[in-house]
């Protein structure tokens, strides 16, 4: 047999393998935001409960760098983060929450029960902020410099190792 | 024993926590335009149609045409309020792509990744079309010869 009759084997080969290879990789699960880099869009969002008010992108301008916290009292991942959210809030970081189809009530005890490290919280109701900045999930946090900058994105909850990683991003875009 | 007991928890606990978050979650009305359709069929149809190539970006490959998560239906109401406002399909295809990337559209644009996918079918057939044209070429001055 001609060696040339052995390319489509050897095509085939090749594609099965390439697809067995991609079977036994884990899910792409994080879509990066597109926006790092990028002006926060303009948006003004109404109060989540009554005990903060609502937020909006002035609130990200001036002063020092902040946090945008997009996070749901519905959110599981989000119990897990609130007590390293609590130590960036001690490190002296503005917090500022946007909670995504949240309840009022829900949200007064979410904050009641895991504590409360934001300045103010906006309520999202149809995820319109969330997705103008590119966010696909919940929770995710941005750092934004003081000229409303979107400067990092950290998809899923916060972890012990998280808080030194954006304390030092924090620093870097002062 | 006792890890039969935890199992057994796990087993009762598990779905009321699930369930109390999908519970939480659709406790919220919908987008207004999530599940409600556009009053001119035209605007609707152009919609649906868009809707149909975007990519649900909490699910496994479904369109969010097709995908019942919230956040699918905060998506479709974003592209039927835009279509109402005026915007092409286009329009809003590529606001969302400056956002997520070439992920959120399954129509392919071509790119510095996506350029074998567009090449390779014309490479095939410029390979097929030579070597038809050898075996051809060939077959013909072999009748040549004959006659």
């Amino acid at each position: 047999m001609r060696p040339i009759y052995l390319i489509p084997l050897a095509l085939f080969l090749f594609f099965a393998g390439l697809a067995g290879y991609q079977l036994t990789q884990p899910k792409l699960q994080n879509i990066p935001s597109q926006m790092i880099e990028q002006p926060l869009p303009e948006f003004t969002l109404q109060p989540a409960f009554e005990g903060l008010p609502g937020a909006s992108r002035s609130d990200f301008v001036g002063g020092q760098p902040r946090l945008l916290n997009i996070w749901a009292s519905w959110c599981l991942p989000c119990i897990a983060e609130a007590p390293h959210l609590e130590r960036l809030e001690e490190a002296g970081v503005e917090i500022i929450g946007v909670s995504i189809r949240d309840r009022p009530e829900a949200v007064a005890s979410f904050l009641n029960q895991h504590g409360n490290p934001y300045t103010r919280i906006g309520a999202d109701d149809i995820s319109a902020l969330m997705l103008d900045i590119g966010a696909s999930g919940v929770p995710e946090t941005y750092v934004i410099d003081a000229e409303g900058n979107i400067r990092y994105q950290h998809i899923g909850d916060i972890r012990t190792d998280t808080v030194p990683l954006l304390l030092e991003i924090l620093e870097e875009v002062r | 024993m006792m890890r039969l007991l935890f199992a057994l928890l796990a087993l009762f606990i598990g779905p009321t926590l699930t369930m109390q978050q999908t519970f939480a979650q659709q406790a919220m009305p919908p987008a207004p335009y999530a599940y409600v359709q556009l009053e001119d069929p035209a605007l609707e149809a152009e919609a649906a149609e868009l809707m149909g190539t975007l990519r649900c970006l909490k699910c496994q490959s479904q369109s969010i045409n097709d995908s019942d998560a919230p956040m699918a239906g905060d998506m479709r109401h974003q592209v039927r309020t835009r279509i109402l406002a005026g915007e092409s399909p286009e329009q809003i295809r590529s606001w969302l792509v400056e956002r997520y990337g070439d992920y959120v559209s399954y129509e392919p644009e071509v790119s510095s990744t996506t350029w074998p996918l567009f090449a390779i079918p014309l490479l095939l057939l410029a390979v097929v079309g030579l070597v038809l044209m050898r075996r051809l070429g060939k077959r013909r001055s072999d009748a040549e010869e004959v006659n």
